[in-house]
């Protein structure tokens, strides 16, 4: 074996996937894991710790894996992380622990994510829980939100003995890891479900088909049902569009509508209801994450699906394995493509789209190169489905309804990075409601961040 | 769960029910909405919310079977519950935010047509809880298929019934009955008209003529109710709103209706489809346009 490589993880093969729902990714087992745990150099001031947005003792877990201890990994991994199969499978950790880990210098970095995710799978497996805590302190904390900010903040204060009672707008708890992420990159029962399950075995109630903002305000729950603090994990909020031409034609969606319909509602199974567009030919626009979501989602549907993206493949936000992956399934991607209009029929129905080809010019604000189009270059695609994914503008519900509750100019709620705290006493809030759209990961260190606020604010009262 | 603790047939297909509810209840008022799901495999179905009672922890809501979901809907009975119901979603009826002095100035004419009276009736409620009359029509194609009549005749100043084909009351639509009653010299201020997409579409071509500002309530296609898919999209003054967060009812002049409709009509087949693949069951042999008539 090269020490220099990763030990390759299995997947399943790339025709057979794009026609199933299942894991594409099968992950380690037991001697796969212990392999690459020994690639680990156990360095003393461990870089990859400095990477990780909840600070895992990464080394630690590592050596237990090393050890063949896994429950003893699976509980360093929980000190730190509410959803460690969740973070095995969805952290970008290309540019988060494994992007500074050592090994990379000269070859490739540990498989932190995969190791994380045996760990976690194996405790699940062998029924291993996280420890509850020995006390219970008498402060009762509610939590708007079941999303990864939501779950770990609720598990690390259950953790410290709080009284943690969260709030659900769905009919189900998760969040993003219900609704948007699919199947085929997080299994819902196997993993998301289990996960929950041991949040609430710490002592989390969770409340489902409460919106906070309209069943109740967070005044109310501080003035009338006695809870102390409160942490607002309430997520991203409204798809955005592009303001283009016939975007309100039938078989346009949010990307936020198509993934809902097909993770949470499970459109793809035949025991529900839910109805779903089965495209036959379908656009995906946007290149971030959710475009690749939606994208394999709508391929495993059984259409042919593009992605327009107006600036070339180096700046696709996605993740290099979720493009990757999305390539060898078959998507064909339409990068420096830009659409103008979306072509109707008579009867109201997407027909296709009008695109412009682009180039790239001179870095705007962002640092990336400024897409310009090219004259001339107008074409268009025969489509029956559009989806839309251009990320999300903050939710108004609860800022709206909270009294002292300060948001910024774009209408995100403003909380302090290192404790969550908002301009409201007792009032903390974190991730994508604070920052706009990210990932998993830094909900997940919002929530941490948090639950250290509120311990503090308690503590102090 | 949410236990339906009342069960009434109003009229063919259509249904009340009361449904324990306790945290709506407390917080809902007229013109809101609520999200059903009865069980694992079911939709989520919006309904506008006919009544409620803050003391019991129920609320009122009002179906009728078009579909899949609210025909297997029908089935459930007193003592069984609903396994989700959230709500209220929602702005709730500008009348709710009006000064009462205002109001009290105000002559206010509801339109009610078919299943629309049920989201109509809780605002008279409220208007005359708050001591102000209004008038209200209310229509259905036919006899059998009027909503509700006496609760309405409760809480109404005037009651003016219509039915299409004339079996009872007025003769005609509620767009003629209005036109009857401005020829007669009745003047109004304000227009609430709720029903079928194609019915407000029409009272506000009428009610633009008139200039009687209108407000209409929406119940376009939605999935989660809070804002976050954006299925829910319709088109108001040019610009586009979710109705689930920035309605349901908006200024109907403003409204672009044939684009509504439209949209409302995008998973028909679909709906359809799996309508028949219940009804008919493996005896299915086609003719639903989908299946290519082998099934």
């Amino acid at each position: 074996m090269d020490i220099l490589k990763k030990v390759p993880v299995r997947e399943q093969d790339p025709q057979v996937r794009a026609k199933n729902f299942e894991e594409v990714c099968l992950g380690y087992n037991k001697e796969e894991a212990v392999e690459e745990a020994n690639r680990c150099l156990n360095c003393k001031n461990a870089q990859c710790v400095k990477g990780c947005p909840v600070a895992i003792d990464i080394p630690g877990f590592i050596t237990a894996i090393k050890e063949g201890n896994f429950e003893d990994a699976y509980q360093v991994l929980s000190k730190s992380s509410a959803l460690p199969a969740v973070c095995g499978r969805v952290c970008p950790q290309e540019s988060q622990c494994e992007g500074k880990c050592v090994r990379g210098v000269k070859g490739e970095p540990v498989s932190i994510g995969k190791l994380e995710r045996f760990a976690a799978d194996w405790a699940r497996e062998h029924n291993i829980k996280p420890q509850p805590a020995a006390e219970k302190k008498n402060h009762k904390v509610a939590v708007v939100g079941s999303g990864p900010a939501g779950l770990t903040c609720s598990g690390d204060l259950a953790k410290m003995g709080y009284d943690v009672t969260i709030f659900e707008a769905l009919h189900e708890p998760g969040g993003v890891l219900i609704y948007g992420i699919p199947e085929f990159r997080l299994p819902k029962g196997e993993v998301v479900a289990k996960e929950i399950e041991n949040v609430k075995s710490l002592g989390v109630k969770i409340e489902t088909n409460v919106v906070i903002g309209k069943a109740g305000t967070i005044d109310q729950l501080m003035e009338e049902e006695g809870f102390e603090a409160v942490f607002i994990g309430s997520g991203a909020g409204l798809p955005k569009f592009m303001g283009i031409p016939g975007e309100q034609a039938n078989g346009v969606f949010s990307a936020n509508e198509f993934l809902t319909r097909n993770n949470l509602m499970k459109a793809f199974l035949e025991e529900y209801d839910t109805p779903i567009m089965k495209g036959k030919k379908v656009a995906v626009v946007g290149g971030g994450n959710v475009a690749m979501d939606a994208a394999r989602t709508a391929l495993r549907l059984g259409a042919e699906v593009h992605v327009v993206y107006r600036r070339s493949e180096a700046e696709l936000p996605a993740r290099v394995e979720e493009v990757h992956h999305a390539k060898e399934e078959g998507i064909i991607f339409d990068l420096l493509t830009n659409p103008t209009e979306i072509l109707v029929d008579g009867n109201g129905w997407v027909k296709g789209m009008a695109c412009v080809r682009m180039e790239l010019g001179e870095p705007d604000e962002s640092g990336r190169r400024r897409p310009v189009e090219i004259p001339g270059s107008e074409f268009s695609l025969e489509l029956d489905t559009v989806i839309m994914s251009l990320g999300t503008s903050p939710n108004p519900l609860i800022s709206s309804t909270t009294k002292g509750l300060d948001i910024n100019r774009w209408k995100c709620i403003v909380a302090k990075e290192e404790n969550g705290a908002t301009s409201k006493p007792g009032v903390f809030a974190g991730g994508d409601a604070v920052t706009g759209a990210a990932t998993v990961i830094l909900a997940m260190g919002a929530g941490k961040a948090a639950a250290k606020g509120i311990d503090e604010y308690l503590s102090g009262k | 769960m949410y236990p339906i603790v009342k069960k009434r047939k109003l009229a063919d297909k259509i249904f009340l029910m009361d449904v324990k509810a306790p945290r709506v209840a407390k917080s809902c008022l007229p013109g809101q909405f609520v999200i059903v799901k009865m069980d694992e495999g079911g939709e989520r179905i919006p309904l506008t919310i006919c009544d409620y009672d803050k003391e019991a922890g129920t609320v009122t809501i009002v179906f009728q079977i078009v579909g899949t979901s609210t025909q297997r809907m029908e089935a459930l009975g007193e003592g069984d519950a609903f396994q989700d119901f959230v709500g209220p979603l929602g702005r709730t009826s500008e009348l709710t935010e009006t000064p009462l002095e205002e109001l009290k100035e105000k002559k206010i004419v509801f339109i009610a047509g078919g299943v629309g009276t049920a989201p109509v009736y809780p605002q008279v409620k409220w208007l005359h809880s708050q001591g102000v009359s209004c008038d209200v029509i209310m229509g259905s194609k036919t006899k059998d298929l009027l909503i509700l009549e006496e609760e309405m005749k409760e809480v109404a100043g005037n009651l003016y019934v219509t039915t299409d084909d004339g079996s009872y009351g007025f003769h005609g639509m509620g767009t003629n009955q209005l036109e009857a009653l401005v020829d007669n010299g009745n003047t109004y201020d304000l227009c609430i008209a709720i029903g079928p997409m194609v019915m407000m579409k029409f009272v506000c071509l009428l009610t633009k003529k008139l200039e009687i500002p209108t407000v209409v309530s929406l119940n376009p296609i939605m999935v989660d109710g809070t804002g976050m898919c954006g299925a829910c999209r319709v088109t108001v003054g040019g610009q586009v709103k979710f109705a689930c967060v920035d309605g349901p009812e908006f200024d109907g002049h403003l409204v672009d209706f044939d684009q509504a409709m439209k949209r409302q009509q995008m998973y028909k087949t679909e709906e359809g489809r799996s309508m028949l693949k219940l009804t008919e069951g493996d005896t299915h042999h086609g003719g639903c346009g989908q299946c290519g008539g082998d099934k």
